[in-house]
């Protein structure tokens, strides 16, 4: 009996790190989504730009692992900006058709540089190592990697929901989200608002990536094979809903991990129709409503 | 209304005309014709019904899966085994749709991406029945009708499956071209209203990706037939994204959108594999997004932009 819930205990905790993973990957992408109507399904991309940056950091330049993941977000939240800027603002009010077939080629051809720079096979991170021992926190002796992720996943949730809920320009964002152009006549800059929001988004998509790359190898692969998943947290939790999709992020991470290893053979196909079950319920996931 | 059956002959005569111009290039040709017919049915759902969807792959899966299983262990008749591919993806398009048309957009992109990852899987573990990874092998065809056996060099290949798609366009035109078909597309254009005024817009909705579904399978079961092979990345998420850009390229939503977006895609291919295989995704990504923002609409809506400035047809 203690065995099982000792089981039970150590696959959540598993479960929640790499839920903490996916909410960092997904989260941008419910933001960008619920602000700019944005279906940007190449929001893999950035994660994968940032793990190569950090892994390319660390043994080519030999920085250190920290400054190498600060570098990555910071460099692919610019260039998230800029993106949005040059081409992603053009498509805010095209048809859906359009918004998708412009990810679609963004995840080609950045297929075709990452294969292009790095090859078909996938990056091993070297962890540092305050990072590669074991720590016992208290239910358990995890994997110190696995505790930092947990606990760096918490904060940013935290600083996500205090930025949004707390700071004025928090309150900007809500303001556009609800309704654009009430948000635009009492003198919000909402193309501003806008822009730091996907470079936001960006930024901890690739932070996702570089802190997540020894659970979701880098690999050119990545921002195709990963992609439902990020859909999955964005869906079920509905359009901008950042607290949801921490909840929808771990929830996911935890039963699906259990699932990976109770019914290794059907997980995956049990895992894709319970979230369908789901949506049967709640076709728009568990978004408050919104006033469009 | 007379330039639209013109042209609806003339794709017709074009299906006809490629073995005698290319006798060389009939199994390229097969091909083409198969994945035009898959993205024909695509064009219903995200052309007219203005769906977006990355799952079309699944029904041609499993049309491919059940006309190969249907030849393996029932009868290698060519034509029963259309209706049986057909039938099967229909049974998956009316099961997919209850869940999968309540939602849109975002939720509907990720739905379809689950739908072909679970028939992928289910395949791939069923290794019993379908050959899991190493593909549904063995298959024998008889021949079409009894009469027409399958030749070497792929002449019969064609003749069948471009017969099968001119019958398909032929469906696909009436459908359009019905009140059904005004619906789907008024449903496309404003489905607030569409409601308002009492279309049952969730079911016309269902049709269409039923018979969409179906279509596909049959498509499905033609290349089964025809490769007398069936494998596991006939239900990719890859596959169904080319399909989707098959049509984009053509135009959506433009009748003949398939019939140009399908050969360009595949020859393309065709060309690269052989003269630089290793940017193929480079330059098809390249491709999307110059149509995205040089020639939204795709190539129908370019041509159709050209014939307008050189007069040959109102705007």
């Amino acid at each position: 009996m203690l065995e099982i819930i000792d089981l039970l205990g150590s696959l959540t905790f598993y479960g929640t790190a790499y839920g903490m993973v996916l909410y960092l990957l997904a989260v941008g992408l419910s933001v960008t989504l619920g602000l700019m109507r944005f279906i940007n399904l190449a929001h893999g991309v950035f994660a994968m730009t940032g793990g190569y940056l950090t892994v390319t950091a660390m043994s080519r330049l030999g920085v250190p692992f920290l400054p190498a993941v600060l570098a990555a977000v910071i460099l692919v939240g610019a260039l998230g900006m800029l993106l949005e800027r040059t081409l992603c603002r053009r498509l805010y009010k095209a048809p859906i058709l359009e918004q998708v077939l412009f990810s679609i080629g963004l995840i080609f051809v950045s297929i075709a540089i990452a294969r292009y720079l790095f090859g078909p096979l996938a990056q091993p991170i070297t962890l540092p190592g305050w990072l590669s021992g074991r720590l016992d926190v208290g239910i358990g002796v995890f994997p110190t990697y696995r505790v930092f992720l947990v606990g760096v996943g918490a904060l940013l949730a935290l600083a996500i929901w205090a930025g949004i809920e707390r700071t004025r320009f928090g309150a900007s964002v809500r303001a556009a989200v609800d309704n654009r152009r009430m948000a635009e006549s009492v003198g919000i800059n909402v193309d501003l608002v806008f822009m730091v929001c996907f470079g936001l988004g960006t930024a901890l998509a690739a932070l996702g990536g570089s802190l997540g790359a020894d659970l979701l190898p880098i690999y050119p692969g990545y921002p195709n094979d990963y992609l439902v998943y990020f859909l999955i947290v964005v869906a079920v939790a509905g359009a901008g809903n950042v607290g949801g999709a921490l909840a929808v992020a771990l929830a996911f991470g935890i039963v699906d991990t259990m699932i990976r290893y109770f019914l290794p053979d059907f997980g995956r196909v049990l895992i894709f129709v319970l979230v369908m079950a789901v949506l049967y319920r709640r076709p728009h996931g568990f978004a408050p409503k919104i006033h469009a | 209304m007379t330039a639209t059956r013109l042209l609806d002959g003339l794709v017709i005569a074009a299906l006809a005309i490629v073995p005698v111009l290319a006798p060389g290039y009939l199994d390229l040709g097969t091909r083409i014709v198969i994945v035009a017919l898959c993205a024909m049915s695509l064009d219903l759902v995200v052309g007219y019904c203005g769906l977006v969807t990355l799952g079309h792959a699944a029904f041609f899966g499993v049309g491919a899966y059940a006309a190969g299983i249907f030849a393996l262990r029932a009868s290698a008749e060519p034509l029963a085994g259309l209706l049986v591919g057909g039938a099967a993806a229909a049974l998956l398009g009316i099961l997919s749709g209850a869940v999968l048309l309540r939602s849109r957009r975002l939720t509907l992109i990720m739905l379809s991406l689950a739908t072909v990852l679970v028939v992928q899987e289910t395949a791939n573990k069923l290794g019993w029945l379908t050959g899991g990874a190493d593909g549904l092998q063995g298959i024998s065809m008889a021949p079409v009708a009894g009469l027409f056996a399958f030749d070497l060099f792929g002449r019969v290949s064609y003749v069948y499956a471009a017969v099968v798609l001119a019958l398909g366009f032929l469906v696909f035109r009436s459908l359009v071209d019905s009140n059904f078909g005004r619906s789907l597309v008024g449903i496309r254009e404003n489905e607030a209203r569409m409601r308002a005024i009492g279309t049952p817009v969730d079911a016309r909705l269902r049709a269409a990706f039923v018979i969409a579904a179906a279509m596909a399978g049959v498509a499905g079961a033609l290349q089964a037939q025809v490769a007398e092979f069936v494998a596991l990345n006939a239900l990719s998420v890859e596959f169904s994204s080319e399909i989707l850009i098959m049509l984009i390229l053509g135009g959506a939503g433009r009748r003949y959108g398939a019939f140009l977006g399908a050969p360009v895609y595949v020859v393309m291919q065709d060309y690269l594999a052989r003269e630089d295989p290793a940017n193929w995704y480079l330059w098809i990504g390249l491709l999307l997004l110059a149509i995205v923002f040089l020639a939204p609409g795709g190539l129908t809506a370019w041509v159709s932009a050209l014939s307008r400035r050189l007069g040959w047809s109102r705007p």
